[in-house]
């Protein structure tokens, strides 16, 4: 396309369940664009909306609102073009049980159109990519819940989709495996490919997107590099867990005033985040100290995703209902 | 492991998007699907021995406990008039084989992935038919083999009786459509089954297949002698027994409703699919 959009959602609405029944708004006008060839992660927790947005920009369900492109193929009226164009690796590992890593693989590449001879070495060379070429022959019901999310992830590969959507791939993936991922999408952003990812790591997001969009309750709540997100936090959290909520409402007021930034209270525990970790806990210590008021205990710690949800929402994350099922 | 770019190079040109028709895909899609649930149906030999100990009971059953008390007008005796009454009753209910392969599908998330391929939309649910006539085509051989050992005897000639068998496999692959559409609607695979149940059960009891409609009440004969799943049993009793039970436009109803069900219930299978995610 022209302007170089590979992904293109405006004011996505999405509404499950009917409106008598207390209907569940998953998606509430969600605008996104992303660069061909860039990643951007999608961070949320679960339930914000992520699985959804994927969804309907893969053309599984149907907007109730907004509209969405791939390529400038509108998601609904060229949902046939537009699936020649993507790749799809779902939250769930959906491969077919009975059938062996090469045999679910032969059959995407098919059902992609493609040649019999290519889809054979598409699912030869797929498997030894991701490690699976000794399990090759072996029905999915040996696979351990690791390499069938690395199958999972080979099948949205097999017709060589530039766009692709990739719904927490590495959920579960044990640490090695999950490095090896990261390999892999690295490389594939860099031969061209286009990647939509969600995630509920920070970390993951902050080593493989360009752009990330911070989703909560149907909303994007931030948009940005993972450089501006994480400027808007500091670096370090400094957390103290007071004897009780009581007690951690008085810390707070008193550190407001004595270190000059606004401390979040949640329950017992009061959160600071700076830049200078061990300068602003000695702080907080001394003017802590200095009132007279106990301290049950402290931490210094890198900034995760609750702490971009608590300064951007101010409540935590994993408190919203689940995604309604496939 | 290192990841080899040739390997996850994207195709940006274009080179391998399908070229050929949208005919010649639905076909070679719906083709793929069904290989697919066959070899499905191969890894599970246990749910392949068990569905095909179900109709042999019942021939048993009919053969050796209920034969005596019923009276039947052909020659051949009460095997004869019970046998073609199994093979229709033994298509109908492999038709929840659909429902339940179907709702199984979609439970674990692979019509998911399906529908975000660029395949016929019509693939999923005609391979999984089709999987299952295939199927049906070797269940009905086999159960014409328990048939022989029990006494069966076709009376007419060989070509009426793949006629026959040919007559009551496309009613069992009509009726496949309809269960296609419960399968994607039960929000089990349990309950796809108890849904199917009381769809089957009059359709194949309140029928020609095992006794003769004339001995039900005036009501239920009302039901009895028109229903499709009778029509099928007679025109396969016609063509495979003959005799008493000659009956050629039994045949041409049985083919007309078989053609009217899935001309109805293939669309409404269609559009289930559609909206189902």
């Amino acid at each position: 396309m022209a302007d170089g959009t590979a992904i293109l959602a405006e004011g996505l609405v999405k509404q499950f369940g009917r409106r008598s029944k207390g209907a569940v708004r998953a998606l509430d006008g969600v605008s996104l664009r992303v660069a061909e060839g860039t990643i951007l992660g999608l961070l949320g927790p679960n339930g914000a909306g992520k699985t959804t947005a994927v969804r309907i920009l893969s053309t599984i369900l149907a907007p109730d609102g907004g509209h969405a492109s791939i390529l400038g193929h509108d998601v609904v009226a060229e949902a046939d073009v537009v699936r020649q164009l993507i790749g799809l690796a779902g939250q769930f590992a959906t491969v077919d049980e009975n059938l062996t890593g090469h045999e679910n693989l032969r059959m995407v590449g098919r059902l992609s159109h493609l040649p019999a001879s290519v889809a054979r070495a598409r699912a030869d060379e797929l498997l030894g990519q991701f490690g699976l070429a000794d399990a090759a022959a072996r029905p999915l019901k040996t696979y351990s819940g690791g390499m069938r999310r690395r199958l999972d992830v080979a099948a949205a590969l097999v017709g060589r989709p530039p766009v692709l959507f990739l719904d927490e791939p590495t959920t579960g993936l044990d640490p090695q495996s999950r490095q090896d991922l990261w390999q892999v999408i690295e490389t594939l952003v860099a031969t061209g490919s286009t990647v939509l990812l969600t995630t509920q790591y920070l970390e993951e997001a902050d080593r493989l997107a360009d752009r990330v969009a911070v989703v909560d309750q149907g909303h994007v709540i931030a948009e940005g590099t993972p450089a501006e997100l994480k400027a808007g936090l500091g670096r370090t959290v400094v957390e103290v867990t007071l004897p009780d909520a009581e007690a951690a409402r008085r810390a707070a007021g008193v550190l407001g005033e004595a270190v000059g930034r606004t401390p979040v209270t949640d329950g017992a525990v009061v959160e600071l985040t700076t830049e200078d970790g061990p300068r602003l806990g000695a702080e907080v210590l001394r003017a802590l100290d200095h009132h007279q008021i106990t301290v049950a205990g402290m931490a210094l710690r890198e900034p995760s995703l609750d702490d971009v949800f608590l300064s951007l929402t101010g409540h935590r994350t994993g408190a919203d209902e689940a995604e309604p099922a496939p | 492991m290192t990841a080899t770019a040739s390997v996850l190079a994207p195709d940006r040109g274009g080179a391998l998007r399908p070229r050929g028709s949208r005919v010649r895909w639905t076909f070679t899609d719906a083709l793929t699907m069904t290989w697919r649930n066959l070899v499905g149906y191969t890894r599970v030999p246990e749910a392949i021995f068990f569905s095909s100990v179900q109709p042999i009971m019942f021939v048993l059953l009919f053969r050796y406990v209920f034969a005596g008390a019923i009276q039947v007008p052909g020659p051949g005796g009460y095997v004869d008039y019970m046998m073609p009454g199994i093979f229709v009753q033994t298509v109908a209910f492999g038709s929840v084989a659909t429902a339940i392969g179907l709702s199984e599908d979609l439970q674990k998330g692979l019509i998911e992935r399906f529908r975000a391929l660029p395949m016929a939309r019509s693939a999923v649910l005609a391979g999984r038919t089709t999987a299952d006539l295939v199927r049906n085509v070797l269940v009905v051989c086999l159960m014409t083999g328990v048939g022989y050992l029990v006494g069966f005897r076709v009376t007419t000639d060989v070509f009426s009786f793949l006629a026959g068998a040919l007559v009551l496999l496309l009613f069992g692959y009509a009726l496949s459509w309809g269960f296609a559409t419960i399968g994607l609607s039960a929000p089990t695979s349990e309950t796809a089954q108890l849904m199917s149940f009381p769809l089957l059960f009059p359709l194949t009891f309140a029928s020609s297949a095992f006794v003769p409609v004339a001995s039900m009440p005036g009501w239920l004969q009302a039901f009895a002698l028109h229903q499709p799943l009778s029509l099928a049993v007679n025109a396969a009793r016609s063509l495979m027994v003959g005799g008493p039970y000659h009956n050629p436009g039994s045949v041409w109803q049985s083919v007309a409703w078989s053609v009217g069900i899935f001309a109805v219930l293939s669309p409404l299978a269609v559009w289930r699919y559609r909206r189902t995610a």
